[in-house]
């Protein structure tokens, strides 16, 4: 008994030792963050000091005063200036798309390798996976060679565009540019979880359907479909978080318009230097997340024993 | 005219014959079974029956109607596979209301069809279960209702009992000999099991290797096989090699070489000279230490006991003729007390009477 619970720690121990450390006690730390004030040079105001004269440190608060060092004036900033609130729709409109794009993208290829000769299968997954083995912003920085206006796919779509009389439209730095390269850079994380999950269906279902009538189409949206939702699930939860996230992609290929919540927020921390703002950018984010998740879990769940 | 009508069906698959030549026709209501080993093609030929795959020659009629090139899912025929099938994300209820939907059945009319056959396979009050959530025996019968429910003109069923323990499997085939004859749908049963096959079945249709061997009602299927394979792939026979030596007065005198002279039935096609195989049931023959010749037994050998073994309702006893040959026979242990009557090497006399063996040619 007592070498199993000593098992048990030794075994979970170094992951939660290591989650404590990275993710608790930062994500802590962030939250008291949000309710401080800013620095007069960035950061913190500062809760102690050394004083310089007699080399001690001093606090210097008043701890019981709790208006002298916590506020809710970052809160109310994001709460009054509409501009945050449409940033967040915004990057929920563009993770959004991404994810249902990624999703009408990956769904037939996904389908495609699992019912793909057994032996095939291995190859494509890792052809699938490909892209990882260069470095993310040099996939990145393609996109902007390829979409810049001396690049020939530029060129030659502004060039039929001009046939039709559309005057030439910029690609790069445009809502376009970054929601292509979001899906491009997200597209494996939906394909392989749904390839998971359809490579595991049961085939006799499908032809157990069809033979109690069920035609192609019937077949898909009944059986196949339903099946697969939880990897439609997993690949829009790997898609839509790290999209709504994403900096990296507007800051390169977005220009001033194609900002995302996630620019503002590394704004705020590295070139404002607002780290209480940045803070409750970061927890709005991370609530509407879960708000989200929740949402999706109460749907998935009240749809599930209706009635024949 | 019947029902369903095989004419010379054959289905290869690269240079292997799965299916070779196959006529047979099943009437309106009847409970028919193909039975064989093993690989011997009784699920292709029934996936072809669903329409899963083309016949490669021959056709096959459905109400008189070639059905050739029509999809499975425009076929009256539904299926019972033997996996179940059953869809995992549907209740009960839905499952079996799944064919109706696709027939495009009112809402109202699949409520009270799915509630009628939840009652005829008493499964009412798991409606609203999900698959997982039931024994095996509760989603075969699941799999059954659900292929029932939109009264197909044949209803199909591989090996539906195969997954099933034995005492349920008996539990269940009493239940499906009840259930057919209620909705009285034809049905077209697989199994390799010939025990069932013998117990349920109207006709039975014995394959081996992609061909029929014996078609015909259980009790001749048992009694008159036509060939050694049949004899042997049902139930327990005695397989001895014998060569007709003499045809008269409505008897054919057989060699039994290094044992003596049998007497059998005649058979069609059998001349003096012929070789071939003397079937003969171990419950047919009387053993005792010693037998008065002449009550009707006429056939008579000496043996011992070369092994005993005892099954509960009776004991087998594997007699050794002269020649080595050893006979199975057994013995009913009902009336008397003892489970034993003889044990190893005593000397015992086996006899039959004339016409319970049966002579096959092949
Ligand atoms: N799609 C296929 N491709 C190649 N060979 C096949 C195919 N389907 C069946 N066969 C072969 O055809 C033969 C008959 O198969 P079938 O499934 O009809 O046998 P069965 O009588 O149902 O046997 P069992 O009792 O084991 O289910 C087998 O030897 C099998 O290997
Ligand atoms: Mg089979």
């Amino acid at each position: 008994m007592r070498n199993n619970r000593l098992a048990k720690w030794l075994i979970s121990g170094p992951p939660l030792l290591y989650l404590l450390l990275f993710f608790a006690i930062p994500s802590a730390i962030m939250a008291f963050a949000a309710f401080r004030f800013p620095g007069d040079y960035g950061g913190l105001l500062p809760l102690m000091n050394v004083n310089p004269d007699t080399g001690k440190t001093e606090l210097l608060i008043n701890a019981g005063n709790y208006a002298d060092f916590l506020t809710l004036e970052n809160f109310t900033r994001f709460f009054q200036e509409p501009v945050f609130f449409e940033l967040f729709l915004k990057s929920f409109w563009y993770a959004g798309l991404t994810t249902v794009i990624c999703l009408a993208l990956a769904y037939p290829l996904a389908w495609l390798i699992a019912r793909s000769p057994k032996k095939h299968r291995d190859l494509l997954v890792l052809m699938v996976i490909l892209p990882f083995w260069s470095n993310f912003l040099i996939r990145v920085y393609s996109w902007m060679i390829i979409l810049g206006p001396q690049g020939y796919f530029a060129k030659s779509i502004n060039a039929v565009l001009g046939v039709i009389g559309i005057g030439p439209v910029q690609l790069l730095f445009s809502h376009f540019a970054v929601i292509l390269v979001l899906v491009y850079v997200h597209l494996p994380f939906m394909v392989l979880p749904l390839y998971a999950n359809l490579e595991k269906h049961d085939m006799n279902l499908l032809d157990a359907a069809q033979d109690l009538g069920a035609n192609a189409w019937q077949r898909f949206w009944r059986i196949t479909w339903p099946l697969s939702l939880p990897g439609v699930w997993a690949g829009a939860a790997l898609v839509f978080i790290p999209a709504l996230g994403m900096f990296a992609v507007p800051d390169l290929v977005g220009g001033t318009d194609g900002i995302m919540i996630g620019n503002l927020i590394k704004q705020q921390f590295l070139d404002s230097r607002d780290w209480p703002f940045g803070s409750v950018l970061s927890i709005m984010l991370t609530l509407a997340v879960l708000m989200l998740a929740g949402l999706a879990t109460l749907i998935g769940r009240g749809g599930k024993r209706n009635a024949l | 005219m019947a029902l369903l009508e095989i004419r010379d069906v054959v289905k290869t698959f690269g240079d292997f014959t799965a299916v070779n030549h196959v006529s047979l026709s099943v009437e309106a209501g009847e409970f028919f079974t193909l039975l064989g080993p093993s690989g011997c093609g009784k699920t292709t030929l029934l996936r072809m029956l669903a329409g899963f795959e083309q016949p490669d020659s021959g056709q096959i009629l459905l109400d008189g109607q070639n059905v050739a090139g029509v999809p499975p899912e425009k076929r009256p025929v539904h299926t019972v596979f033997q996996s179940y099938a059953l869809f995992p994300h549907m209740t009960v209820a839905q499952n079996i209301a799944f064919p109706l939907k696709m027939a495009k059945v009112s809402q109202a009319d699949i409520k009270a069809r799915v509630d009628e056959v939840l009652d005829d396979v008493r499964l009412t009050q798991f409606a609203t279960r999900f698959p997982h959530e039931l024994s095996g025996g509760q989603r075969q019968r699941v799999a059954i209702a659900r292929a029932l429910v939109n009264r197909p003109r044949l209803l199909l069923l591989d090996e539906p009992l195969s997954a099933l323990d034995a005492k349920l499997r008996e539990d269940m085939q009493i239940e499906l000999i009840n259930l057919q004859k209620e909705v009285g749908i034809t049905f077209v049963y697989v199994t390799h099991d010939q025990g069932e096959a013998l117990a349920l079945s109207h006709r039975i249709a014995v394959m081996n290797k992609g061909e029929v061997a014996q078609l015909d009602v259980p009790e001749t299927i048992y009694s008159y096989p036509n060939s050694r394979f049949v004899a042997d792939f049902i139930g327990q026979c005695n397989l001895l090699d014998a060569t007709v030596v003499g045809i008269d007065d409505g008897k054919m005198k057989l060699e039994i070489e290094g044992v003596g002279i049998a007497e059998a039935l005649p058979v069609p096609g059998a001349k003096v000279g012929d070789k071939g195989t003397l079937t003969l049931r171990p419950e047919k023959i009387r053993l005792g230490a010693t037998l008065p010749a002449g009550d009707g037994h006429e056939v008579h050998f000496k043996g011992k006991v070369h092994d005993c073994l005892f099954l509960g309702d009776v004991t087998i006893y594997i007699v050794e003729l002269d020649n080595g040959t050893l006979v199975e026979t057994m013995l009913p242990n009902a009336a008397s007390g003892r489970a034993r009557f003889f044990d190893d090497n005593d000397q015992v006399e086996l006899a039959w009477r004339f016409d319970a063996g049966h002579f096959v040619l092949a």
